[in-house]
């Protein structure tokens, strides 16, 4: 074989990777000006519904920026901004999981608390189980979801079942808020501990059963703007954090604050 | 044992070899060096890790069993019998191959569920699988029969059926050949057949965790144990995965012998 085709391969394999993985550019993180702006946000999966709201208000304010999300278990995504995953703003589900950033060079600005979220029972649609308190959770029989005591809705369930004295003895106990609804939809479970905003979220798949004392265990969402490792190393990097710091202003506002009250979320203190 | 070759092997196959080994092992080599050593033991040893990994074991095996009760049959069908929409059934039957695990849970749920298809008259006789261990080795059984489908009917093709057709001319009933002569002559591909669905069955996790749940000691297998201390305590579940890696190394090492002894 000569040497022709073989230099025109390595070239379509070059030119593929480039196309693939973006050879030269640099994310397009503040260097060119607003033109073709990314700004990164990482945010808790429960926020999926309420940030791209969010993230359209953000992208008709400022010209030619786009806002990408990345929504996954709050831990998941500290764990992939502490590996250097591109993140401008952080949005967790609990502070325990900002703490671990706190503690890091990641952080550049104090977190802001923009929301809470309490606990609320899901049944499915008829409440097959007859559940009407907190208590009724623990009633022989009923086949009753909670998340993990590991993930942040799991101990918040641990919290109100040491506050109650009510021991609940769960048929599984999940990864995930959404694994718990999606046990309750299907009709599998006659009960789980979801939050509030995930009831209204699953509209008339679920009912929701509130009950007082979910207050034992309220979850304060912190949001903060962060140094990312691209910036770091631009010398040009006000531009990126000052979008990341205008983002997360946007989510404190009043707009942003109603988008996340009728999602559900209440305010914070 | 090493053999000089008659025919050498064309010399590029050797840098793709090597960067395809080390794209493999690397990985691997590096959840090696993330081990927190000197608490090894502890992590490893914990009731959750304990109570997870017997668990595993138990449900893969007994996943393995089921998949040798049913798919020895179903290989004998594919392999042997000829008929005109073999095709189809066969990528059918091989399906779960390509399913994403999370949609094979899905489609167990809304079977055996209490609101699926068979599920609602097992309900209706008092009979609930979701959140049991059965659900765990249903769903073990399901991802991982294809494999064992797939290198068993190579096999008996491989094998070829003069053998049987010359017993069976001879006067041996089908029972009698399939004992006596199919059987002994696939064993080596029944026994990778059997592995393969083993080491799958064991790293199972998206379909547990939709179809069965994950409780510790019941439906918590080793894969959901390390997905959920991931969450709290990540050198908890480094620990845990080179347990699961060291496991199916040895699994598949015993196996191999036991092949290359037939």
């Amino acid at each position: 074989m000569s040497s022709r085709p073989r230099r025109a391969l390595l070239a379509t394999a070059v030119l593929s990777v480039c196309l693939t993985a973006g050879c030269g550019g640099d994310d397009g993180s503040g260097a060119s000006g607003d033109e073709g702006t990314t700004l990164t946000v990482y945010a808790a999966a429960s926020l999926t519904q309420t940030f791209e709201a969010i993230g359209a208000e953000f992208e008709k304010q400022h010209d030619g920026v786009t806002v990408e999300f990345s929504f996954g278990g709050s831990s998941d995504l500290v764990s992939q901004i502490q590996e250097g995953a591109p993140a401008d703003v952080f949005a967790s589900a609990d502070t325990a999981n900002m703490d671990k950033l706190t503690g890091e060079d990641l952080q550049a600005a104090d977190p802001q608390y923009f929301a809470t979220n309490t606990l609320e029972i899901a049944v499915p649609p008829g409440n097959p189980g007859a559940v009407r308190s907190f208590a009724d959770l623990a009633k022989a029989g009923l086949n009753v979801v909670v998340c993990a005591p590991e993930v942040p809705c799991g101990a918040a369930a641990v919290k109100v079942e040491e506050a109650t004295g009510v021991d609940i003895a769960p048929v599984s106990e999940e990864q995930s808020v959404t694994d718990v609804l999606a046990k309750v939809t299907s009709g599998e479970a006659d009960a789980g501990l979801v939050y509030v905003t995930d009831v209204i979220a699953a509209g008339d798949d679920v009912e929701g059963i509130a009950f007082a004392e979910s207050a034992e265990a309220v979850n304060t969402y912190p949001i903060a703007a962060l140094k990312d490792a691209s910036d770091r190393d631009s010398p040009d990097s006000s531009d990126s954090s000052g979008l990341a710091q205008a983002f997360v202003d946007l989510v404190m506002s009043a707009e942003g604050q109603q988008i996340l009250a009728d999602a559900g979320f209440a305010p914070a203190g | 044992m090493k053999q000089q070759r008659p025919v050498d092997l064309p010399r590029w196959v050797y840098l793709p070899a090597l960067v395809g080994a080390a794209f493999v092992l690397l990985p691997l080599v590096a959840v090696v060096a993330k081990v927190d050593w000197p608490s090894f033991l502890d992590l490893v040893t914990s009731e959750d890790s304990r109570a997870a990994f017997w668990l595993s074991l138990r449900t893969s095996l007994a996943s393995t069993a089921a998949c040798i009760v049913l798919g020895v049959p179903m290989a004998m069908v594919l392999a042997r019998w000829d008929f005109r929409y073999l095709g189809v059934l066969r990528s059918l039957v091989l399906l779960p191959l390509v399913l994403p695990p999370v949609v094979g849970g899905l489609a167990l749920l809304y079977t055996f569920g209490r609101r699926g298809l068979l599920g609602q008259s097992l309900d209706a006789m008092g009979i609930q699988i979701a959140f049991s261990t059965i659900a765990v080795v249903m769903a073990q059984t399901f991802v991982a029969l294809p494999f064992l489908v797939v290198s068993l009917e190579g096999s008996l093709r491989t094998a070829g059926d003069r053998y049987e057709v010359a017993a069976a001319s001879l006067g041996a009933s089908p029972t009698t050949v399939f004992r006596r002569i199919t059987l002994p002559l696939v064993l080596p591909g029944l026994v990778s057949g059997a592995v393969l669905a083993f080491a799958r069955a064991l790293g199972e996790f998206g379909a547990t965790i939709t179809f069965a749940g994950s409780l510790q000691g019941r439906t918590r297998t080793l894969p959901l144990e390390i997905y959920l201390q991931r969450e709290t305590d990540p050198d908890a579940a480094v620990a845990l995965a080179l347990v699961l890696l060291v496991f199916a190394v040895l699994v598949i090492g015993f196996a191999r012998q036991g092949r290359g002894a037939v």
